[in-house]
Formats: C-alpha cells, structure tokens, sequence
C-alpha cells in the first residue's frame, strides 16, 4: 500500500496547511501575533485582498464604514487626496474621488474556500459537517482536554491515531457507524491518499478538498498543528499531528458516506459538473479592492499626519541636567504610555523610560512548589537559565466551586444541598461588593512578594534540567550594560531607579494571558524587574560596568516593581533593604506614584461608559479596581485596544505631545550607537511584537467573525485549551468582540530617531524583521535627530516626507477633555 | 389574602410590557425595568410568605376568572399558593434578580440587549404562571411562554447556525412535553368531569373514589404527567437537549437552563403528587426513570471536556436524584435539594470562564501526571466501552433524531407528489366530502360513522408531515398547517355534536393567524423573490418587522395563548372520548408536528446565518 505522489504531495500539503492555519496556542500561552502571519511573504496590499478572495474574511472596513469616518471627519480629505494623487497621478484624481466617495460596488462573489466540498451538500443532499464535527470536536477535545474531565481518555501514551485504535479494538463499541470505515481504519497502515481516492477520486483535488476539509473547523485544525509544533505547551503533555486529525475526519467522512448511502456512492469529483477554481489561483486587484486600499491608507495617514505634526510643533523639551529625582523604567507597552506622562507631570523632574518588557533578562522561573518551567522572555527566545523562587510563605487559596467532586453522583447530592446555598451567597456577595478571590487571575500571584530568587549562580555545575540556575558576573554585567545602552540612561543616575514590569488581573476571562506582558510570553514582568535590579545593584557587576564606561554612582539603587494595569496598583519589591536615607526618598515617590495611578485609571476611565468620568481620580480608582474583581464586567480592561504607534527615540520627542495611550514607547538614544547596534536588537524585537499586537487587533477588528473570536458571553471553555461558542462549536481563536470595539483598524507606525542610511542597513541586517517592513505590515518613518526632518519608508528606500500642513489644538488641561469625549482622541499640543 | 396572588403575575406582566416600548438604546431603563422587576417581586415575595406563615400557612386556592365557559365545560385561571409554589417563587425572584443585576452589566453594548430582557420578562412571567398556577390548563399557560422564550433566549444569537439549530431541538423537545400535558388535561377532563384544581386533588377521599373506577385513566394520566416532566427536566429519554441549550449568553444558560427551566418537570411531578401517590407502579416508574437517569448522567458528566456541558450533566443527574426522593415521598428533602441544585449550577456555569485561570494554576502546583479513578478499576474493556459510550452520549442525541424525526420525515418524503394546487384540490375535495357526510349522517352505518374521526385525525397528520418536511415553497408549508387544524376541527365534529362556536373558537385564532403570516411571506417575497426551505436565510436583520409579525403568527398557529385557539386545543379535546386514545394520540402528534412545523419555518427563513452573504458571518461551525 503506497501513497502515488503524482499530483498529490502529502508532505507539502500538509505544511502548506499547517502554515495557513490559525497559529494560535492554548490559553494560558496567549501570545499576539500577526493573524495572517501565512501571507506575509507579501506586500500587505495584496496579501490582504488575497485572503478576502480565497478565504473570505474581510480585511477592510466595509465602505460604509470608511465613508462615515469621512463624513465625520476622520479621514481628512486633504490626506484622501493626497494619497490617491499619490497612487493614481494628479490627472486621475477627480475620478477616483469620485469612485471612492460616491460609487457603489455589487455584493462579492463567494470565497474560493469551501466550494468544493459544498458539493456534499448540493449533489449529495448530505451535511456532511452535521454528521462529523460533533464526534470529531468531541474525541478532539476530550484526547486533549487539559484537566476538565473527571475520567480521561483512558489511552493516551500512544499518539492520537494509536489511542483510539486501541480504544476501538479495546470495546464492545465503536466510534464509528458502520463496519466498512471501522474496518478501513483498523488496517495496518492507513494512508490520506488512499481515503482521498475513496471520498475525492481525481488526485487534482485532493490539496482543495483537504483546505476545504480544514477551514469547515480551522479552531481545531489550528490548535492541533500548533499543539504538534509546540507539545510543550500543554503542561499535561499529549502526542498529536494535523495528519492524524484529517486521517481520522477522512474516516468519519466515509463512515458518514457509508452510513447515509451503503454502498451505493460515487466519490465527489465524479459527482461534479466542472472542478472548483483553485484556491491560490492568481487574481487581480478589482476596483472595488483598490477603493478600499485607498480608503485604508487615507485613515491611517489622516492619523500619522498628526502624530507627526504633533512631534514637530510641540513645545521644545530641552532636559535638564540638574538632578533627577528618580528614573523609573517601564515596559514599552502602550497601556504605560500615560501613566509615565502622569508621572511626569506630577514630578517634572523625574524621568522614564520604555524598553521591552523583560528587561533584557531571559530565563525559566520556577515558582515554590510549582511543578513546571514558565518561560519570561518574548517566546521565540530559548532561554539558558532557571530563576527559583523560594520561602514563598503564601498559601493557595482554594475555591470549591471548581471542585470536581460537586459532579459526581453521591458527593454531588451532599454538596448541593450544603455548599449550593453557600454559593447563594457568594453570588449576591459577589455582585454588590466584588472583591479578590481564588478564582481572579492576579498579576501579584505570579511571585510572592516577600519570596527569594536564585538570581546569582553559585557554581558553574549548578544545573537543572540543562539549565544554569542563576546568572553568573559576567553574563550579568553583560545583560545590565545591554539593557542601559540601548535606552540610552548611562550617565546622569539618579538616587533611586525603578524597573517596573507589568501585568493584569481579571476574573472570568479566559483570555487572561493576553493581558500580561508579551514581553514575557504572556506573564506578568514582575519577577523579571527583580531579577534586573538585582544585577544592577550588584557591586561586583558595577565595578565591571566601570570597565566598560558605565559608572554608576555608589547612592544608586534599582529598585523593582510591578504595576497592574487593570487595576493601576504597583508593589515595590525589596523597598525594605533600602538604607534609611532611601528610604524616605521612596516614599515621597511611592506618592507620586499613587496620585499617578489614580489619575490614570481617570483616564482610562472615559473609555467605560459606566463609571462616570468626572468624579474625583480616587474614587474613580476604586472603581476601577473593583472591575478587577467583578465576575459582571467583561471589560476588566482595555489591553492593547487603539494602538497604532512605536515610538523609538529619546522621551523628548513625544514629551508634551497628548498620544492618547495609543503609542508602544522604545527609548532610544542615537548619539551613543552610531552604528545602530542597540537598534538593530530593539526593531528585531518592536516589528514582531508591537506590530504582532497591533495586526491581531487589526484583523480581529476589521472581521471579528472569522479573524477574532466574535462576542465573549457566549463562550464555553473546551478542555482549558481554548473557548467555543456552546458546546459544539469549533474553537475560536482569536480576540473577543469585548477586547477590539473600540478599536481603529490602523497599521503600526514605527518611527525611528537617527539617521535614515543607519536605519536603512540596521534593518536589512535580518531578513525576518526586513520582511515587516519591506513588505508594508508595519510603517517604518525615521526622523532625522539633526535635522528635524521625516523620511517616509517605501519600495525599499528612504524618501523625504512632509506631512500634510495642520495646526494642532493646544489644551492647558486635558482632564476636560478626557471628562468629555469617550471616542480615540485626535493629537493634542499639552502646554 | 388570596387576591394578592394576583400581583406576583401583574408584577412581572407589567415589567414585560413596559420593557417591549422601551427603546434599545436606553439600556440604563430597560436593566433597571428588569431588575425593579424582579426586585419588587421579590420582596412582596418575602412579606407575604412571613404573613402566610404568620397565618399557619394555610394551602390558599383561588379561582382568578373563566377565560371560557360552557354548560360542561370552564376553562378558568386559578392560583394556589403552598410551600410548593413558596419554594419555587422565591427560587425564581432571587435567581431572576441577581441574574438581572448580572447581565446588566456583563451584557453592556451587546447587540440584542433589550431582546434579552425583554425574553427574560417574558421567561419570568411564565415562570411565576407555572409556579403559582392551581390548575392544570393555567400551568399549561405558563408551561408554554416558558417554551417559547427558551426558543428565544437559545436562538439568541440569531444569526448564527448552532444556536438556531439547537434551539429548534429543544423546542422539539419541548413540544413532546406540551403534548404530554394537553393529553393528561383530556384525561383529567374525562376523570373529573370539570377542570380540577391541584387544591382539590389533596382530598384523598376524592382522587380514590374517581380512581377507584378508572385504574387505567389514572395510570395513563401519570404517565403522561411523566412524559412532560422527564422531558422539561431533561431526564433520560431527552437529556441531550440541556447542554446543547447552552448557546446564549452565560447567565441566560445559567439561570434558566442551569436552573429554572430545568427544574420545572420536577415541580409538575410535586404539583401533582397527590395524585399518583397511591399509584405504586408509578412511583416506581418514576423512581427508575431517575435512576437511570442520575446514573447514564453521571457517566456522561464524568467524561465531559467542555466546562458547561459537566455542569449541565452533573446537574441532570442530581435532578434524577430528586425525581427518587419525590417519588420517595420526601418532599421536603426535594424542595431543598433543588434550591441547592438550583444556586450551585448557576454559580458554576457563572463562574465558568474562570476556570481556565483556576484550573491551571492549580494543575502547575499539584501536577500528577494521571490520577487513579473509578472507572480503573473496571475491566479494560468494560472501561473502555463505557467510556465510549458516555463519550457519545449513550446516543441519546441522535436516538431522538433516528427513532422518531427521521421516520415522521420518512412519511412526509412519501408525500412529495403533493404540488400547491393538487394539495388545495385534495383539501377541498375532503372538506366537501366531510360536510355531506356530516348532512346524510343518518344514512350512514354507524360503524362506519365512528371511524370517520380517525380518518380525519389521519388526513390531517399525512398533511402536517407533509408542511413538516416541505424543503421548497414556505407558503404550501404554512397552508398545509393550517389544513392541518381544518381536519382536527372536521374529524372532532363526527365525534361528537357540538355548537359551531366550538369550532369557531378553535378556528378564528387560526384564521387570523394564517392570514398574517400569509401576509408577511409575501411581502418578504416581495423583497427577496422565492425563499425555500430547504437551509437558514436570516432575513430577520433586513426585515426585524415582517419577521416579528411571522412570529406572531407562527405562534397563533401553533395554538400559543395569543389567540382563542389555545382554549379552543382543549375545548376540542375535551369532545374526544376517554375511550379514544388512538384518536387522541392521532390529535396530539399532529399538534406536535405542527408546532415544530411553524418553528421551522420561522427558524429557517428569519434565522440562521444570512443567506445572500458569506462576509461577516461566523463560520458555520462556530
């Protein structure tokens, strides 16, 4: 029995398929990345339209919706113009406003996708997807089911084909209808091409019938391929491959056919008049395509334009060189974007910085008695070290809701009639006075705060599992230096310096991992600011960083933190080792950075329509907290909504400018890496990560049906992998309507300070990152330090950029404004 | 004391109609209707019962007024109100206003907010009407606003495919438990000679002396009374329905499907405990049928992988449990193990996002790669079968779709020569026949004469199959059903003699309701050219209008208390003789079938995904 490999390439097939499915991990490893990541060999421009064609999701806005942001002013006419002259010449002009403004397009033809198959349904008067997703997503789900189930798949070492062979040969039942697919699947060896002959016939076929297959349930197909790719992403460890899931469809494909018709059925390609148009064949732009093209560039450039203008006529930021009265150093996550501006308006003589949100430092943290290894670096980075926690003295708490033995017969019947009326209570306790329990995912639970680290290695044989336990000098020295350099702080030291991580806390929301640092593959960075303030306070690490041009002064302290987002509380770790005389000065911080939390949750407040946004910063505060905790709010927070910015140059370019939480913040100074060295690793790290979250948020916006996982009330948790709408949907992946609405589809704008040629070669130094931004996925625009001047980046070169001419508003108080307005906020000049 | 029953159904029929003309924007006044509602209620709840009990609880039965009455025949409204109905309200008043409070928030910007509360109202309405009812025909009222509005609040996201799909199951589903309660109300009509209330059946001496002589009536009234009891509680034959209701929002799930609705069979059997409690057989029948049920439920909760479809089945199971301790006699352990029940599922299906958190982080601190449990012990291939078996469900699912859908489709495919225009010939044609046989009646052999009912009841079942599995033309489905009720009234009058106004009664509601659901279809057609039926279109986003209308329509049809016809279903039934059962039984499946006929017909042209475009729309599968 041998597979013929004439028109039909198993191997590339399936690699094909495994790269255009949905790459979204299991929950608890949510991490963004760009939704059509399959198409980025491409210019976006086509990439996105030949999704639209071939697999049907919508990768616009529709026209309407672009028309009503040019009617209310969103979408400037003047950039419109100024982007069609740009595309179609000064002469065709007043057609294309014509044609973008007032043309009406017909309806689309359908997607390629699926046209195949749907011929089960027309000629066969079979619903086929009826008859096999139910057993398939349930023998899926329960084989990979992560703790759920009170009786697990009782075989499982095998493999999933293996397991269920062993099961069917094992029992007095089937999970198949009839004898004849039991039979096939009971062969020895059972090959794709061979169950394609039987159910397709024409070996031409078989590649669309199996994209036709996959993308009827692409939730499940892609978790399966990303589960193979990456088994370690279940912590309780299961064998499977995207070739035995279509193996075992194909099956249940025939069983169905066998079931439904006997034996009495001809395979589809003989079933059919003309053979469906192939998925990927070439296409064309049509008009309608290059209107909505259009339309999209037009709303983003309305919105650079601004940012641009903003950066040129704000008030000029000349840093003082007398004393800071402390640094503090922040993820560049967008969200810290207004908490530092907060910062800096209340003390005007601190000074903050952004940098990805690991530190620099890389390495697997093992909690007290935590049976695994987390990963806290950005995830494509393996990491060579192991941190520990140890005297941890925090117990965890337990909630007996989730004790399984509620659904089991006998138990069940005591539990109900005792902890049923108990959780009576908790639910009334729960909505009229939430507060912190077992069951809130906490961004403080990730590292007890009085616990140690093994930060420093005590012995070069000091090994676990292949990893060093700790850092060592000089891989410490080395990751400090690293980390100062490329933001630029490497003289002027101020008495205290925080290194502050982030992460969230929710209830109820099983995309929870989402809201943590990305940085840290989707946990919060507390553990790596310690780690960070560890080594920079190091003395023998000092002395080395002398050596090599850093001088710290002796007074200097790091200090690690951790601020949640969601409820905008920070935890200073070790402030109880600081001397007497640092103490005091963090204190007088510590204020400062309370007021500026709570004018921060204010701020963020304008975007819940149901806390009223002009009562005082503290009140509002804590009723953002309480959101935290409320089973009710499926808003906890808003993550990395309205992003559309990567800022990477001194804070002085974007201080005094209103960004509306809106911009990923690198600081970056040019003058001391000429060469680009720092900036080399900082856009290896910004274009992936900022522009991963970023086009998540895009496509999950712009098709929330198909590329996001539609609204979030309805969702069932399947297996702790993944949620499905009931109990028999497929998997969604992607991001909740509740996490994207208030959203603006906009690509990233990454601008860059220095030197347009050093940019140019620090970018096409690799040739993955080169792809963003070559291929348009991100905008790149760098500005010339010295001369103050834009360079726009297209077709691979730079070229002068002037943006369009416009007077931004200057506000005294921006409070009045965030009181009033609930909508994304245009540039403001902050006097 | 009595009249202040009264206001528990005002309150809430009051709180559904003030929400129906607020307008959807205001979501503010539409959650604070809903959870005033049932807030209000709530605490008249609470008063009350403290005077009641004040009072030595005394069991109080009132009768409200007569929707219909004749020289043998009343249908009136009554209200009882005991530790029963105490238990249950209160249930309903806590759940409903802390949910409320729940969704007014976690529903925030939702599409659909005012539709959900306005279902909610509506759910709590029936609610109140079941609980507080004192007769049969008033529980049966409320038994079928809570149907349809479970059809509603499972279709929720309307323009998706399971959802409508599953909630078309359940109201199948449902339906059996409707038909089971109009027989037992035939049955009960011929037992007492009057429309008894539950007040009355607490008189032993009474129920004995009318059982005495009709053993079988009595047997055969309980045993329906079980039918739509085990259906509505999603015991075994149909517990496959509760899980796939978990489609809407997870505190609709919560409250109703993990709480309310389910519990409902459980409260017919305690309403009617009086009943059949001297009828040993029964009682164990029902004690096994929860058995089985705690049992198989167990198993299939055990292997369950997706967190709401173990609650929905760890919480079948427990109910199985209650149906033992009612049969038991232990009524008071009954009403609190379904309070326990009742705030535990909810809590847990409320809680149930969280699990991933909890559960993970649990799994990362008390890791054991796999841990011993029951089923090891069993032999490798009992093990194994079981666990296949329970994986699928004991094919209790497809069971319902194998052994009774697919035959009644069997039967209408058998009917596919029937056109438009020959249906319209033959219906007449039988109408014809029908009114001069019923004018030579006198020349006719009276045996021949007694079987005319039957051959009518049969006409019209082959023509209700027939609108059953129409794939292709709405309007010769729709004219099928109402030829449907013709036949019903036509096979009735050979019965029996009775006044015309009966038939009238019956048919008006039809009537009215045929011509505006004739009316929406055309001039939906007027808009969208020919719609088959043969797949989901959608078109209640274009056209929410026609569509509301269609519903309306729809239920008048399938003799919803909208219309005169639902008064009229039981007046006609009660001309059928006790010792017609098949005729009965004939009635009762076309009253079946054709209320699954007009949900389909609403589900596939207004519902589902939109039929013109694949863009924005969830994949079929999700």
């Amino acid at each position: 029995m041998h597979s013929k490999s004439l028109g039909f390439d198993e191997a590339h097939v399936l690699h094909e398929l495994k790269h255009y499915l949905p790459a979204q991990a299991p929950l608890k490893d949510f991490i963004h990345h760009n939704t059509l990541h399959a198409f980025q060999h491409e210019p976006f421009k086509l990439a996105i339209r030949k999704a639209f064609k071939t697999f049907g999701y919508n990768t616009t806005l529709s026209l309407a919706a672009y028309r009503n942001l040019y009617a209310s002013g969103n979408i400037a006419e003047e950039t419109l113009r100024k982007v069609i002259a740009n595309h179609k010449g000064e002469k065709e002009l007043e057609i294309w406003m014509k044609k973008v403004i007032h043309t009406d397009y017909p309806s689309p033809d359908l997607p390629r996708i699926g046209a195949f198959r749907a011929f089960w349904k027309k000629q066969y008067q079979l619903d086929m997807d009826s008859l096999v997703h139910p057993t398939l997503f349930r023998v899926l789900c329960s084989y990979l089911d992560q703790g759920i189930a009170m009786w697990n798949f009782p075989v499982w070492q095998k493999g999933f084909l293996e397991s269920i062979k062993e099961i069917e040969l094992n029992s007095f039942t089937s999970f198949f209808r009839t004898k004849q697919a039991r039979q096939i699947f009971l062969q020895p060896q059972v090959e794709i091409s061979e169950l394609l002959t039987l159910l397709v016939g024409d070996e031409d076929l078989f590649e669309q019938y199996l994209f036709d297959q996959q993308f009827a349930h692409q939730g499940w197909s892609g978790m399966v391929a990303s589960i193979e790719t990456l088994p370690e992403s279940l912590l309780d460890r299961r064998e499977i491959s995207l070739k035995e899931l279509i193996t075992f469809e194909l099956l249940l494909e025939l069983d169905a056919l066998y079931d439904h018709f006997g034996n009495n059925w001809k395979s589809l390609s003989k079933g059919i008049a003309e053979k469906p148009i192939s998925l990927f064949a070439p296409s064309t732009l049509s008009e309608e395509d290059e209107v909505l093209l259009l339309w999209q560039e037009a709303f983003e450039w309305t919105y650079y334009d601004q940012v641009l203008q903003g950066i040129l006529q704000k008030k000029k930021f000349t840093p003082t060189q007398h004393v800071k009265s402390f640094q503090a150093m922040f993820c560049i996550d967008d969200r810290e974007c207004s908490l530092r501006r907060y910062l800096e308006q209340l003390d005007t003589r601190c000074e903050t910085f952004g940098t990805p949100g690991f530190f620099g430092v890389e390495f697997y943290f093992q909690p007290e008695h935590g049976k695994f290894y987390t990963k806290l670096c950005p995830a494509p980075v393996k990491p060579k070290f192991l941190v520990k926690e140890m005297d941890n003295d925090q117990v965890q708490k337990r909630d007996l809701h989730f004790n399984k033995n509620s659904h089991s017969l006998f138990r069940g019947w005591l539990i109900t009639q005792t902890l049923g009326f108990w959780s009576a209570i908790k639910l009334f306790i729960n909505i009229f006075k939430p507060s912190m329990s077992p069951a809130t995912a906490s961004s403080f639970k990730h590292m007890a705060k009085q616990a140690k680290l093994t930060i420093e290695n005590q012995h070069p044989d000091d090994c676990e599992n292949g990893l060093q336990i700790g850092f060592n000098i000089e891989q410490m020295t080395d990751r400090v230096e690293a980390l100062l350099k490329s933001i630029g702080l490497v003289e002027n030291f101020a008495q205290l310096i925080y290194i502050v991580g982030h992460g969230s806390s929710s209830i109820n929301n099983p995309h929870f991992a989402a809201y943590d640092c990305g940085a840290c593959s989707g946990r919060p960075g507390s553990v790596n600011a310690r780690v960070m303030s560890y080594m920079a306070n190091h003395d023998e690490v000092r002395k080395r960083l002398v050596e090599r041009g850093i001088i710290i002064p002796p007074d200097t302290k790091f200090v690690g933190a951790l601020h949640d987002t969601t409820r905008d509380e920070i935890q200073f770790f070790d402030d109880n080792t600081l001397s007497v005389q640092h103490k005091a000065a963090h204190q007088a911080n510590e204020l400062i950075f309370q007021l500026a939390l709570s004018q921060n949750a204010k701020e963020r407040s304008r975007r819940f329509e149901l806390i009223n946004t002009k009562e005082s910063a503290e009140s509002i505060h804590e009723r953002v907290k309480l959101r935290s905790v409320s089973l009710f709010e499926p808003r906890p927070e808003l993550n990395h909504a309205t992003n559309a910015l990567c800022i990477v140059g001194r804070r002085q370019l974007t201080r005094g400018v209103f960004l509306d939480r809106r911009s990923f913040l690198n600081s970056y100074d040019y003058s001391i890496d000429p060469k680009g060295n720092y900036l080399f690793n900082i856009l290896k790290a910004a274009a992936p990560v900022c522009g991963g979250i970023n086009l998540e948020y895009f496509f999950s916006r712009v098709d929330n049906q198909k590329l996001g996982a539609g609204t979030k009330l309805p969702h069932n948790v399947m297996g702790l992998i993944g949620v499905a709408n009931g109990i028999e949907g497929d998997l969604r992946p992607g991001l909740p309507s509740q996490m994207i609405e208030v959203h603006d589809p906009v690509r990233l704008l990454i601008l860059v300070e220095h030197l347009p040629e050093v940019v140019l070669d620090v970018i096409q130094r690799n040739e993955a990152t080169y792809e963003w931004f070559k291929n348009e996925w991100v905008k790149l625009m760098v500005m010339n330090p010295v001369t103050e001047s834009f360079y726009g980046f297209q077709n691979e070169a730079f070229s002068p950029y002037a943006p369009s001419e416009l007077q931004l508003p200057k506000v005294k108080d921006i409070n009045v404004i965030l009181e009033t307005h609930e909508e994304n906020l245009p540039v403001y000049l902050m006097d | 004391m009595e009249k202040i029953i009264n206001i528990f159904i005002l309150i809430p029929l009051l709180g559904f109609l003030v929400s129906l003309v607020i307008p959807a924007r205001k979501e503010e006044w539409l959650s604070r209707v809903a959870f005033g509602t049932a807030g209000l209620n709530l605490i008249v709840v609470i008063f009350f019962t403290l005077y009641w009990i004040l009072q030595g609880a005394p069991l109080l039965n009132m009768k409200d007024f007569a929707l219909f009455a004749a020289d043998e025949y009343e249908f009136f409204i009554d209200f009882c109100y005991d530790k029963i109905s105490v238990v249950f309200l209160l249930l309903g008043a806590m759940l409903t206003f802390l949910v409320t409070i729940y969704s007014r928030y976690y529903l925030h910007r939702e599409e659909g907010y005012k539709r959900f509360f306005n279902t909610v109202l509506f759910f709590y309405l029936g609610y109140n009407l079941v609980t507080l009812s004192g007769n049969l025909e008033t529980l049966f009222l409320g038994w079928e606003i809570l149907g349809v509005s479970s059809f509603l609040l499972i279709a929720f996201y309307r323009e998706r495919y399971l959802p409508v799909k599953n909630a078309v199951k359940v109201f199948s589903i449902y339906r059996i438990a409707d038909v089971g309660l109009i027989l037992a109300m035939w049955l009960s009509h011929h037992l007492w000679l009057e429309n008894i209330t539950f007040a009355k059946l607490s008189n032993y001496d009474l129920v004995h002396e009318h059982l005495q002589n009709h053993t079988w009536v009595g047997v055969a009234i309980s045993l329906m009374i079980l039918l739509a009891a085990a259906a509505k509680s999603a015991q075994l034959p149909f517990s496959s329905w509760l899980p796939r209701a978990m489609e809407g929002p997870t505190p609709s799930s919560a409250i109703f499907y993990g709480s309310l609705s389910v519990h409902m069979g459980v409260f017919l059997l305690l309403r009617t405990y009086h009943f059949w409690e001297h009828q040993i057989s029964i009682r164990i029948v029902i004690a096994l049928v929860g058995l089985t049920t705690a049992l198989v439920a167990t198993g299939i909760a055990r292997v369950q992988s997706s967190i709401k479809s173990q609650v929905a089945y760890s919480s079948i199971a427990q109910i199985g449990i209650i149906f033992i301790e009612v049969a038991l006699g232990f009524t008071n352990l009954a009403l609190f193990h379904i309070a326990g029940n009742a705030f535990l599922r909810t809590y847990q299906l409320l809680v149930s996002p969280s699990v991933v958190s909890y559960l993970i982080r649990e799994q990362f601190y008390n890791f054991k790669p796999r841990e011993h449990t029951v089923e090891d012990s069993l032999p490798k291939r009992m093990e194994q079968t079981l666990y296949v078996l329970c994986l699928k469900e004991w094919n209790l699912d497809s069971l319902l779709y194998r052994r009774f859908w697919n035959p009644l489709k069997w039967a209408g495919k058998q009917l596919n020569f029937f056109t438009l225009k020959r249906i319209v010939i033959f219906a007449l044609l039988v109408c014809a026949i029908a009114l001069l046989l019923l004018r030579i009646e006198t020349y006719i052999n009276a045996e021949v004469f007694h079987a005319l009912p039957t051959v009518f009841a049969l006409f019209g079942l082959i023509f209700v199959l027939k609108a059953f599995t129409e794939r292709i033309h709405v309007r010769l489905s729709w004219t099928l059903i109402i030829i449907n009720h013709v036949m019903i009234v036509l096979g009735v009058s050979f019965n029996e003699h009775f006044t015309s106004g009966h038939s009238f009664i019956y048919l008006s509601g039809i009537f009215v309701s045929g011509l505006l659901g004739y009316w929406g279809f055309f001039r939906l057609k007027r808009f969208e050219g020919n719609i088959d039926l043969d797949r989901f279109h959608g078109y209640v986003h274009q056209h929410p209008k026609i569509a509301f209308a269609c519903l309306l329509a729809g239920l008048g049809l399938a003799g919803f208390p909208i219309t005169p016809t639902f008064v009229g279903e039981d007046l006609i039934f009660s001309h059928i003789h006790e010792d017609q059962f098949f005729l009965a039984f004939l009635i009762a499946l076309s009253l079946i079938v054709n209320g699954i006929a007009v949900i389909r017909i609403y589900a596939r042209v207004f519902l589902g995904p939109h039929v013109k475009s694949v863009y924005d729309m969830a994949y079929r599968s999700s």
